[in-house]
């Protein structure tokens, strides 16, 4: 499904800042997969997510996609199959345009509506995917975005990073933003997406709670490379606590303190 | 009366200026000064087929370099990455050029006596009415299909828009070209309707279009695009006819115009920063005077 092969960026090539954000990072994941990504600040988590999308060039190494070899393609072209949501809920959707507008933009060339953006059939479809969020959207498909608080919007752009079915998800700290209850109900909402369209996620977090109980596999990541990667059994058996020790063990940084993981 | 139905044609017809700035200023959040030359393209261009007979010909050829022009400006901005008013500024500059080859070197031109497509219509009023009112119409429902929805969205929020597998670049491009087909299309229309075409009649004619599209939206209020769209058309007429009446009662001299759009212009755009800084102002002092208040209440 998703093959990622030696991949290396470096950051400021040629200057005194050069920087190797990763440095030789493979990973394969099957279809279906739902993988939490754990690591410290500068761990190139981020990183790894741009080279994916297309934002950032790689150095060397190769992307696949259902087989297809993504590197060199451009962003929007990549942005067919694979859908972004970012840490910030204001990046993902358009404030001045109303939540049907969003939807029918992210919706776009999937739809089969005809040239005008909002007809019948379309808002039909989003009405029901609105209503499935459970936060009373559907009764106000004509409020532009700008108008919802964050959680709402980070739900409306959850809709639309997942509406055409793309064949990946990349999750970038998507509830960090919000507060407790909210990134609850937001999580809530992307498992259920993900498993009714089977669509293979990856998911950076901080929460190493949420990283270990969501999804069926856990990577952590240290200087552009993946030093554990847990599922079946031994994650189910894997604590917090574990967890950090074998970060202690394997990370080349001296932790100072373990919250170095969790901010 | 003869004055008052003048400034309204006027209004009108420099009303499709004013939807060609409303596109890229307001819907693709882009100050664009191709404007400038594009305008004179459209005189130029319309002005030659006109006094070669061919009026209706003159203004589609008008819009279609003016999309041209604006197109360039994109790729500029676009694909050769130079900062969006620099990008304007070399197309409006190099259009200087273009636009006096058109008139075969000469600053000016005159179409005295040519068939327009005013004198074939008959009423003045009414094929400005016309024309203002369908071009309006025809560019706010294209606003509302799907294409019209990504520029909108690319004027908002690029990044998102880019994330939704839409090429920016290519919006941005086509968003410049309908802006810049419209104030072209303005240019062949005055050119008709004036009679003549100059070279030098393009200067400020983006802070015109941006006074009108301001006038507009804060005398008839901002409600979506496709009203948006009517306001600065309205906000056009609005404009002429108090600059007439200014005119007509000796309140400026006649070449004060610009001037006054500079003034209109930068008065509506620092407004609701100046009002919140007011505002603030306000209830800085209410505090402390409510603390000076409360601290003599204590003594």
């Amino acid at each position: 499904m998703l093959k990622l092969e030696n991949l290396q960026v470096t950051f400021e090539k040629g200057t005194v800042g050069e920087k190797k954000a990763l440095r030789g990072l493979n990973l394969h994941m099957k279809e279906g997969d739902f993988v939490t990504i754990v690591g410290s600040n500068g761990a190139g988590k981020s990183t790894l997510f741009n080279a994916i999308g297309g934002r950032c060039r790689l150095d060397e190494g190769a992307i696949y996609l259902d087989g297809v070899n993504l590197t060199g393609l451009p962003e929007h072209t990549r942005a067919r199959d694979i859908g972004v949501l970012k840490q910030d809920p204001l990046k993902g959707t358009a404030p001045t345009l109303t939540i049907e507008e969003n939807l029918a933009l992210a919706y776009g060339r999937k739809s089969k509506g005809g040239i005008f953006a909002t007809n019948r059939r379309d808002l039909e479809y989003y009405r029901e995917l609105l209503s499935s969020l459970d936060l009373g959207l559907e009764d106000r498909m004509k409020t532009p975005v700008g108008k919802l608080s964050g959680g709402q919007r980070q739900a409306v752009t959850l809709l639309m990073c997942t509406i055409s079915s793309p064949k990946l998800l990349l999750l970038d700290e998507h509830t960090a933003a919000l507060d407790p209850h909210n990134a609850r109900k937001i999580i809530g909402i992307t498992e259920k997406i993900v498993k009714e369209k089977n669509i293979t996620t990856l998911m950076i977090t901080h929460d190493l709670d949420m990283a270990l109980s969501v999804g069926n596999r856990t990577i952590m990541m240290d200087e552009g490379r993946v030093i554990l990667d847990i599922s079946g059994e031994e994650r189910d058996n894997m604590t917090i606590e574990a967890l950090l020790e074998s970060y202690r063990v394997k990370s080349s940084k001296r932790l100072i303190d373990d919250r170095m993981l969790l901010s | 009366m003869t004055l008052l139905i003048g400034s309204i044609e006027l209004g009108l017809i420099y009303g499709i200026l004013a939807l060609g700035v409303y596109v890229t200023f307001r819907i693709l959040n882009i100050p664009d000064l191709t404007v400038e030359g594009s305008f004179v393209l459209g005189m130029a261009t319309t002005a030659v087929l006109t006094a070669g007979g061919n009026p209706i010909l003159g203004l589609a050829a008008a819009v279609c370099v003016g999309a041209l022009a604006g197109t360039i400006t994109g790729l500029l901005q676009t694909k050769l990455m130079i900062n969006h008013i620099l990008s304007g500024i070399i197309v409006m500059t190099g259009l200087y050029t273009v636009n006096l080859s058109i008139m075969g070197g000469k600053a000016n031109m005159s179409i005295l006596g040519n068939d327009t497509i005013f004198t074939m219509a008959g009423s003045k009023t009414l094929v400005a009415l016309v024309l203002a009112i369908s071009t309006a119409a025809t560019v706010g429902t294209f606003f509302r299909t799907r294409v019209g929805l990504t520029i909108r969205g690319t004027g908002d929020n690029e990044e998102m828009v880019r994330a939704a597998s839409i090429d920016a670049d290519r919006t941005k491009c086509l968003a410049l070209a309908i802006g810049n087909g419209l104030v072209a299309l303005s240019g062949g229309l005055i050119a008709q309707y004036q009679l003549f075409s100059d070279v030098g009649s393009g200067a400020g004619i983006v802070v015109i279009g941006l006074a009108s599209v301001i006038i507009g939206e804060v005398l008839l209020g901002r409600r979506g695009v496709a009203y948006g769209l009517f306001t600065a058309v309205g906000g056009s007429i609005i404009y002429r006819v108090i600059i007439a009446f200014a005119l007509k009662v000796d309140l400026f001299p006649s070449y004060s115009l610009k001037l006054i759009s500079a003034i209109v212009v930068m008065i509506a755009l620092s407004g609701p920063y100046v009002k919140k800084v007011l505002r603030e102002k306000k209830s800085v002092r209410k505090r402390r005077s409510m603390v000076k208040h409360i601290k003599g209440y204590v003594r």
